[in-house]
């Protein structure tokens, strides 16, 4: 199988005959047998996959064509596919199959998409390594030694190993996007209320979005207007046409583009120095190319990690209080009482950092400290949102890091949650503003190992925001060593 | 009488009450609502708490807060968010209720209610706000496991909560009375306490008279029907004043009343109440009201009880007491109301309705929408007897019950074909009349002497002679005339 970019090339192939769908599915199967330790897959749907893809490949020689005919996708296992199980990786949702499929799964099955299994995360999409599963970490393909980056962990690195064409993955502080960076492959959040939520396990309401981790603009921005648009089953989903995700075909003002840069990154985060390095020559060479590089402050960007995490672990530890062990899912056989099946199947079943996130949120939200925290919280995500609109006026996109630096190694930050946290220093603002931010590979560091870099645009502007990122890894062909 | 009046203590209560709404489908999904289906039988995902559903707002719970409220004289909020209520029990299976908090839909309403003194009364209104019902759980069923039903689990509330403006049992009993009849004339709930479509928890204290802070309220919940709501408060009032009384701190807490016993027994104290965790629901954007949706709500609000009543006392002329029978219930008062559109005679209708109408209710068990006469029906029978064209007992024993069973006769045709119309031929009647006088010449005689009772003997005669068909008023002229000339 030849390096996949697009699915538009892959169409031509396979209406040149050149390839069927059988064969590549057959190919991705046996991929993902070669190379169990990723642990990329909680599931795989072989044979169902391989008879959809025939079935496809009937649909073809029929000369019946679907926009997303010959894609193969992974399904981040906290987004519903009916029939079939899914856990977010917990094991408090043990056995449970899903009764519907998301909007998203149905619009992307509707459309000819092939699903070929699903894929491990972090619990409950919460966590920046993966090594939060209840099944076990993703290797990260790239470096076996080095986390594939999280909470869509098992996306990404299903993407990056050839595995599958695309994957969805789900971003709630930054979890589509930095394990895109860490995987090296092109991972968007969309704005907030782009594509419905309706079938993906809740973690942080105001701030989940579902996306695409791909290969290529193109795919991100192919898949995610499929996907897009109103849906009876999620009021907070918009009505805006799904048209604007695509992407145009002229980039914006002759190309040169106007691009907001933070002054006081240093102050934030402390960027590697090998990812500064990278990001200064890429500011060099943007400049050089003619894009007008703006400097702006936003010393507020330092409360967006405190902000997310009180906001959305007070969500959370709502979202998560029908894990009860009462109506399905795992509980606890011993339990005689109502209080004590609670108490048993959620610390037994629940694993450590989905416990914590519950009981921060359930304290923030608590009426002695609602308005230290949560309201306060409120009123600081209102100022960031407004400040977002301030940086990007009169400017195309602000470009961030999307992390502090490459994919980092097992063990290194497990020990300490506010390390961890900090994985999300560049990626919650655009959770916290709802504004949509793709992250692409454009560097690789001494270690051969893939960085990422950010453009966070304006809401609804999906389809010049893909545009626009297209400055940043001009080569086309992702860095991915395997896919290359 | 009011209890407290020569008491030295006062009774303070307000009143929560839960109403559960008509509607097709529940509040946050499309999941039917219907009453006594088979546990368990009216449940999608959405209702079960699956994994990733989604709640997505019924539109008429909103219409039916805002008809609600304006019927309550309410100020009906612009920017409307709803709110989670966190708490675990078995019968949530999202571990929360969606509910409104600090953004109730209406506000700052009152009822104004005619006490049995005849003094009006003016009871505020709080707040109405929307929410979804609980399952229902059954701890008696099975010998070993509690039971779930999630039917009702979604299932759209409004609750109403009143001031503590409320001075007595039957003040309370008084509001629930018409606060249930208004929501049954506003067709949003069909207000039947013992099956749970209307619930109320009291809220009540006690103090001095002449206190000006209010005491220690206790919550009693359970009761399921309006003399419950009195026994309990009225229990609540004895037992908190016997505590004052003995010098005994009355505690804040929630109390179950028992209907066998009559008396209230303590559930949990407010300290041990739950912290709910309330904070805005992330999954439903805000509901705006605007004046457009007010307006088109009010144009196209049924006539409301008060309104008929001042109707049927002021236009139709009717007195308080009848005004009252025909408004009691919602469909007798739209009959009446219909009839009177097609005849003037007011209280000849209204009597109609309260008297042979209600028996033939009562006497088949049926209610005013199975009534099989049309109001325009009754109109023309009223009408019939009215202009004389037959007797009112004619009417009232022969012509309605064969109409009844052949409604879609015309009353003058079948009243006629039954041979129920009146003599009101002059030339006849006055035929009849020389006959009768003719026959009972010493009794002329008796009457002229000043026996005016006679009159009775002849009229008798008369309507004997006629078949009992001739019309009373006009024979009564007709012999009345012979007699004094």
């Amino acid at each position: 199988m030849s390096a996949y970019h697009q699915l538009s090339d892959l169409q031509r192939a396979l209406k040149a005959d050149e390839l069927c769908c059988v064969d590549m599915v057959q190919a991705f199967l046996k991929r993902i047998r070669e190379r169990p330790e990723i642990n990329a897959f909680l599931e795989v749907y072989d044979e169902e996959a391989i008879e959809r893809a025939a079935w496809l490949d009937a649909e073809h020689v029929a000369g019946r064509w679907y926009p997303l005919s010959g894609m193969v996708m992974a399904l981040k296992d906290n987004i519903a596919y009916k029939g079939h199980r899914f856990s977010a990786s917990s094991k408090i949702l043990e056995g449970f199959e899903s009764l519907f499929s998301a909007t998203a799964t149905q619009r992307l099955f509707d459309a000819g998409a092939i699903f070929i299994g699903r894929v491990n995360c972090d619990e409950f999409a919460m966590g920046s390594s993966n090594e939060n599963s209840a099944f076990g970490p993703v290797l990260n393909p790239l470096d076996s030694q080095r986390v594939p980056g999280g909470s869509s962990g098992g996306s990404a690195a299903a993407v990056a190993a050839g595995f599958c064409h695309a994957a969805l993955g789900s971003d709630t502080g930054g979890s589509i996007r930095q394990p895109s960076a860490y995987c090296g492959v092109v991972g968007l959040k969309p704005t907030y209320g782009r594509i419905s939520r309706h079938g993906l396990i809740a973690f942080g309401s105001s701030f989940d979005q579902i996306g695409p981790i791909t290969h290529s603009l193109e795919d991100a921005a192919l898949l995610t207007e499929i996907m897009a648009g109103a849906d009876d089953y999620d009021g907070t989903c918009s009505r805006r046409p799904a048209s604007e995700c695509r992407m145009p075909t002229e980039p914006k003002g002759n190309g040169r583009l106007k691009l907001v840069v933070l002054e006081d990154l240093e102050d934030s985060g402390g960027l590697d120095p090998q990812m500064f390095e990278a990001y200064q020559n890429l500011l060099v060479r943007l400049k050089a190319e003619g894009h007008q590089i703006i400097t702006r402050s936003l010393p507020e960007l330092k409360y967006s990690i405190p902000t997310y995490y009180i906001l959305a672990t007070a969500e959370a530890s709502s979202n998560l209080s029908r894990y009860s062990g009462v109506h399905y899912g795992y509980r606890n056989p011993d339990a005689t009482t109502l209080e004590e099946t609670y108490k048993k199947s959620r610390t037994e079943a629940f694993g450590k950092e989905v416990r914590r996130r519950i009981m921060l949120g359930t304290f923030v939200l608590s009426e002695a400290y609602y308005d230290a925290y949560y309201s306060k919280g409120q009123k600081v995500r209102r100022l960031l949102r407004d400040k977002s609109y301030a940086l990007l006026e009169g400017a195309d996109a602000l470009l961030l890091p999307t992390t502090t630096g490459a994919a980092f190694r097992f063990g290194e930050k497990s020990d300490d949650p506010l390390q961890m946290y900090k994985e999300d220093m560049f990626t919650v603002l655009a959770n916290l503003n709802g504004f949509p931010a793709v992250s692409v590979p454009f560097a690789l560091n001494r270690e051969r190992l893939p960085l990422g870099i950010q453009l966070m645009g304006r809401p609804w502007e999906e389809g010049q925001l893909l545009r626009m990122a297209a400055i940043l890894h001009p080569h086309r062909a992702v860095s991915t060593p395997l896919d290359a | 009488m009011n209890k407290s009046e020569e008491h030295p203590y006062e009774l303070v209560v307000g009143l929560e009450v839960h109403t559960q709404l008509t509607t097709q489908s529940k509040a946050f999904s499309s999941d039917a609502t219907e009453y006594g289906a088979a546990p368990n039988t009216q449940v999608s995902a959405i209702s079960l708490g699956h994994p990733g559903t989604l709640p997505m707002l019924n539109r008429q719970v909103v219409d039916d807060a805002i008809r609600l409220g304006l019927a309550l004289n309410c100020r009906i909020r612009e920017r409307n968010e709803f709110a989670r209520k966190n708490y675990f029990y078995a019968d949530l299976p999202k571990g929360y209720q969606i509910t409104q908090h600090t953004t109730p839909i209406a506000t700052e309403g009152y009822m104004d209610l005619r006490q049995s003194d005849g003094q009006m009364f003016r009871l505020r209104i709080t707040r109405i706000h929307m929410e979804e019902d609980a399952g229902k759980s059954m701890h008696d069923q099975d010998a070993y496991d509690s039971l779930i039903d999630l039917n009702r689990c979604g299932v759209p509330l409004l609750e109403i909560v009143t001031e503590p403006d409320i001075r007595s049992a039957a003040q309370a009993g008084q509001y629930l009375t018409e606060l249930r009849r208004l929501l049954r004339y506003l067709e949003i709930c069909d207000g039947n306490m013992e099956e749970g479509s209307m619930r109320c928890d009291a809220n009540i204290s006690v103090r001095r008279k002449g206190d000006v802070q209010l005491g220690t309220k206790v919550e009693v919940k359970n009761m399921n029907s309006i003399r419950h709501v009195q026994r309990a408060i009225e229990h609540e009032f004895v037992r908190q004043v016997a505590m004052i009384e003995s010098r005994q701190a009355i505690s804040s807490e929630t109390r179950s009343f028992d209907a066998g016993r009559g008396n209230t027994f303590a559930l949990r104290s407010k300290e041990q109440a739950n912290d709910y965790r309330y904070f805005p629901e992330p999954d439903l954007q805000p509901v705006i009201v605007s004046e457009d949706w007010k307006t088109m709500i009010r144009a196209n609000m049924p006539p409301l009880p008060a309104d008929l009543l001042h109707d049927f006392t002021s236009r139709c002329g009717l007195n308080e007491y009848d005004a009252g029978v025909l408004t009691e219930s919602r469909e007798i008062a739209l009959y009446y109301n219909n009839i009177i559109t097609n005849t003037r005679h007011y209280k000849a209708a209204a009597n109609w309705v309260m008297g042979p109408v209600k028996s033939w209710l009562n006497a088949h068990a049926l209610s005013m929408k199975d009534f099989p006469l049309s109001a325009a029906c009754m109109a023309l029978l009223t009408e019939l007897v009215e202009d004389g064209g037959i007797s009112h007992t004619a009417a009232v024993q022969k012509l309605f019950p064969a109409l009844v069973s052949q409604p879609s006769e015309d009353p003058a045709e079948l009243a006629n074909r039954m041979g129920l119309q009146q003599v009101q031929d002059p030339d006849e009647l006055l035929r009849l009349a020389r006959e009768v006088l003719q026959a009972w010449p010493d009794k002329v005689a008796a009457y002229r002497s000043g026996k005016k009772g006679m009159i009775g003997l002849f009229m008798g005669e008369l309507m004997k002679k006629s078949g009992g068909k001739a019309d009373p008023k006009m024979a009564a002229k007709l012999l009345e005339g012979l007699l004094d000339a």
